[in-house]
């Protein structure tokens, strides 16, 4: 830290941003008007009571709640409690290298990160938690992303920028202890199977029983692959022409896909979900032994303009439909905890089930990996970390607005497991009256009919109910008659890039396994030694394809039982990247601040480790993985049949699958507390040392001044300009539009 | 606004994007190689070849997708 140029040592120039100053006249004004508007918003959301409340309330409390959090908070994190400091060179301009080290401009970077950090995750979640309600998801995503989400985002990037871009799991290993770094380690892998597992079968269950769907679905392979031979001999290098054409074809295999029911094809498609397990595995595994150029490029290509292109269109059909919450405030399974979407009350359950948009660990790996070696400055963690977190909880907030706006009984018909709504309009329409939310068959094989699916009964995962929601708000927006087709276009999208994370997933724990396997066999870390690859491809697929497996033939219903170990896996992670947060702010002397990262750890273990004990130790068979497993046992010790299971074969199975999820819920929380527990040993020699005045040696990097001039938000203020203006006479370098001839 | 102020704004949007999109898909790093050889008096290497080279960086550094 002696390294470091403080603000004094500058030549009394401040650095761009930070220092105090008096706030203008019409700064007053517009954040006093923020402030107002987000205030009115809030009030109404948590006032209105049986009356209609417009969507659009929800999207002003999120914007006007981002702006400020952004404006103060993220920058009082950045300048007082990181220091960053723009004097200092960046590891991509150190060691730049042009290919992973490489200065990029801070717009551009913004949009690589917030490809690489949103997913299906914040899509998924919210649409789940809507059975509690709109209110309880909307508070914990907005809260959630300001206090946690984004804040740990923030400090990992920034750490790991310090760090010439280490990995989280280098990072608890070199700072907090070999036991904690091995026990890391462990948890980021076994909860990368978890969620790679968990993003499949939303998949399966957004494509079984749905010949359109897995038509368009699979035409993206081929599409993807003609776009990897274009880019690679056709016409090297063209990127945008070629996910033109991409583009196109897939835009036509959707509006394809109505054509093909009621054909011999169509029938050929309409596959179970067993057959659907089966290709996504070898799908994942070929994929992962394939060249990337050939098919994970230009797929992620792909699905990252259409990612982005949904996201706009859906903010557009929201602000033109204005669209009125048909869910209630707070729901009573919120108080019981007996809804059908997933069990547990309210708290702990929201905060697990909502993890990406509000606080998602596996964007710690992201913000370790990639994006800090391409920085351009220090400041910019602000607006790459902090700001794209606030995005992703943006699109959280939209698909939490999707779920609530779609009829009542038709959300509880799609997303109670079959086992309770008995997979018929009738049976279902009857279950879910008795719900307390009233729905006839009639209606629910007319909402089927609207999106041309054989049935939306217990089409379970999220993905479903958010592509008719999608439909409803695209087809008041942009008019009627088109809601198949958006319902479709939906499902592709969400489907494409989930299967673009089980890919770069499959590679990246391919990689992980190769690396650590290596330690003790050197020939099988060699990335470019072929057996080496196809067993650890196949190992990583048959982990996720096995957990997969048992999720889809789950009795019970595998989202309803693996959701939860999803999302508080997600949350685990988070702890550890929250804990890897508090030991720096420590270690680095910072212990006044360390309650930025220190709250959001505790909250968060708080979280998990409360639903981690209700789902190891709850005497509650709905909730308790171990007590299901008695339940069923008993019985079938008994000789006797359960609901849901039909025959004995499934009450074995419910018994095996109830005994498996309870341990590996027990092991990922205590993984998780080995490396608190290590880190909190630490902390406390950390804070011995300070005291004693002796040095508290880190990883960081040294000093080494920077002589890029870079602006540090998306707009450069007039400061900025001046001085890159003053770069650019001197060096004649930079980044942006203006940079190139 | 005048139309040429018009016609004006609507092309530096145009090239914003056009420039954003080039940066963000990688296709200008050809640009910036094409740049940096004729700044250095190297000859560059064909199109083919350096985009074979860069998608071959790729396959040893997989950019991680989220969940």
């Amino acid at each position: 830290m002696s390294a470091t140029v403080s603000k004094e040592d500058t030549g009394g120039r401040r650095p761009p941003g930070g220092g105090r100053r008096r706030p203008s006249l019409r700064s007053v004004l517009i954040w006093g008007a923020v402030s107002v508007v987000g205030a009115i918003a809030w009030t109404v959301l948590a006032l209105a009571r049986g009356e209609t409340v417009s969507a659009l309330w929800i999207l002003f409390a999120a914007l006007c709640s981002y702006a400020i959090a952004y404006r103060f908070y993220a920058r009082f994190i950045a300048h007082r409690v990181l220091e960053v400091d723009d004097t200092r060179a960046t590891p991509a301009e150190r060691m730049h290298n042009g290919v992973d080290f490489d200065v990029t401009d801070r717009r551009v970077l913004f949009g690589h990160h917030f490809a690489a950090i949103a997913g299906a995750g914040p899509l998924v979640g919210p649409v789940l938690a809507a059975q509690m309600g709109y209110l309880p998801g909307t508070i914990w995503i907005i809260i959630g992303v300001i206090f946690a989400g984004a804040v740990q985002d923030m400090t990992v990037l920034f750490f790991s920028m310090r760090r010439n871009g280490k990995s989280l799991g280098q990072m608890v290993r070199e700072e907090i202890g070999i036991v904690g770094g091995i026990a890391a380690l462990i948890a980021v892998f076994a909860i990368m199977i978890i969620i790679l597992a968990v993003l499949a079968l939303i998949v399966v269950n957004a494509l079984a029983e749905s010949p359109w769907g897995v038509f368009s679905i699979a035409l993206t392979i081929p599409i993807a692959l003609f776009m990897g031979i274009y880019l690679r001999i056709l016409r090297p290098g063209r990127v945008l022409e070629a996910t033109a054409i991409g583009v196109a074809l897939l835009l036509g295999a959707v509006i394809g896909g109505g054509y093909i029911d009621d054909t011999a094809l169509g029938e050929a498609l309409t596959l179970s979900k067993e057959w659907l397990v089966l290709a996504l595995v070898i799908y994942g595994f070929v994929a992962s032994v394939l060249p990337v150029w050939l098919l994970l490029t230009p797929r992620d290509y792909l699905s990252t303009f259409m990612k982005v292109g949904v996201i706009g269109l859906l903010a557009v059909g929201l602000l033109l439909a204005r669209p009125v919450l048909q869910a209630p405030a707070v729901t009573e399974f919120a108080r019981e905890g007996t809804g059908p979407v997933f069990a547990g009350s309210l708290f702990p359950f929201v905060f697990i089930t909502i993890a990406c948009g509000a606080l998602s660990g596996f964007h710690a790996l992201i913000a370790s990996g990639t994006t800090p070696k391409m920085l351009a400055k220090e400041s910019q963690v602000r607006l790459i970390g902090y700001g794209g977190m606030l995005m992703e909880s943006f699109v959280a907030i939209s698909a939490l607005i999707a779920a609530c706006v779609i009829d009542q009984g038709l959300y509880y018909a799609m997303n109670a497991p079959a086992g309770v709504t008995g997979g018929t309009p009738e049976t279902a329409a009857a279950y879910v009256t008795g719900l307390g939310f009233p729905t006839t068959p009639a209606d629910l094989a007319a909402a089927s009919a609207a999106v041309q699916e054989p049935s939306l009964i217990s089409r379970t995962g999220g993905a479903p109910t958010l592509a008719v929601g999608i439909a409803n708000i695209l087809s008041q927006a942009f008019g009627t008659g088109m809601a198949a087709f958006w319902y479709h276009f939906a499902i592709m999208f969400e489907a494409l890039f989930i299967l673009t994370a089980v890919d770069a997933g499959t590679r990246v724990g391919r990689f992980m396994l190769q690396d650590t396997i290596g330690n003790v066999w050197k020939r099988f870390g060699d990335l470019s030694w072929r057996p080496g690859n196809i067993i650890a491809s196949a190992i990583v697929v048959g982990l996720w394809g096995s957990v997969l497996y048992i999720g889809v033939t789950d009795p019970l219903g595998g989202v309803n039982q693996l959701f939860p170990l999803f999302g508080i896996s997600n949350q685990l992670l988070a702890a550890i990247a929250l804990t890897l947060g508090t030991v720096l702010l420590i270690k680095h002397g910072k212990i006044k601040y360390a309650w930025v990262t220190g709250v959001p750890l505790v909250w968060d273990l708080v979280v998990t480790m409360t639903a981690s004990y209700q789902k190891v130790f709850s005497s509650d068979p709905a909730v308790g993985y171990f007590a299901q497993r008695q339940r069923y046992a008993d019985a079938l010790a008994a000789g006797e049949l359960l609901p849901p299971a039909q025959n004995a074969g499934q009450m074995q199975q419910i018994v095996n699958n109830s005994t498996l999820n309870g341990v590996l819920q027990a092991v990922f929380a205590v993984l998780v507390l080995v490396v608190v527990a290590n880190a909190v040993v630490v902390i406390g020699r950390a804070i011995q040392a300070h005291r004693a005045g002796l040095p508290v040696p880190t990883t960081e990097e040294p000093y080494v001044p920077s002589t890029l001039v870079e602006p540090s938000g998306i707009f450069p203020t007039a400061e900025e300009k001046r001085a890159m203006a003053e770069n650019r006479r001197l060096v004649g370098a930079g980044t942006g539009p203006e940079a190139r001839p | 606004m005048t139309t040429a102020g018009v016609r004006g704004a609507v092309g530096r949007a145009w090239r914003g994007v056009r420039w954003y999109l080039r940066e963000w898909s990688g296709e200008a790093r050809w640009d910036d190689y094409l740049q940096e050889c004729a700044e250095h008096g190297h000859e560059p290497m064909s199109r083919r070849e350096f985009e074979r080279r860069r998608a071959d960086a790729l396959e040893r550094n997989p950019a991680g997708r989220c969940c």
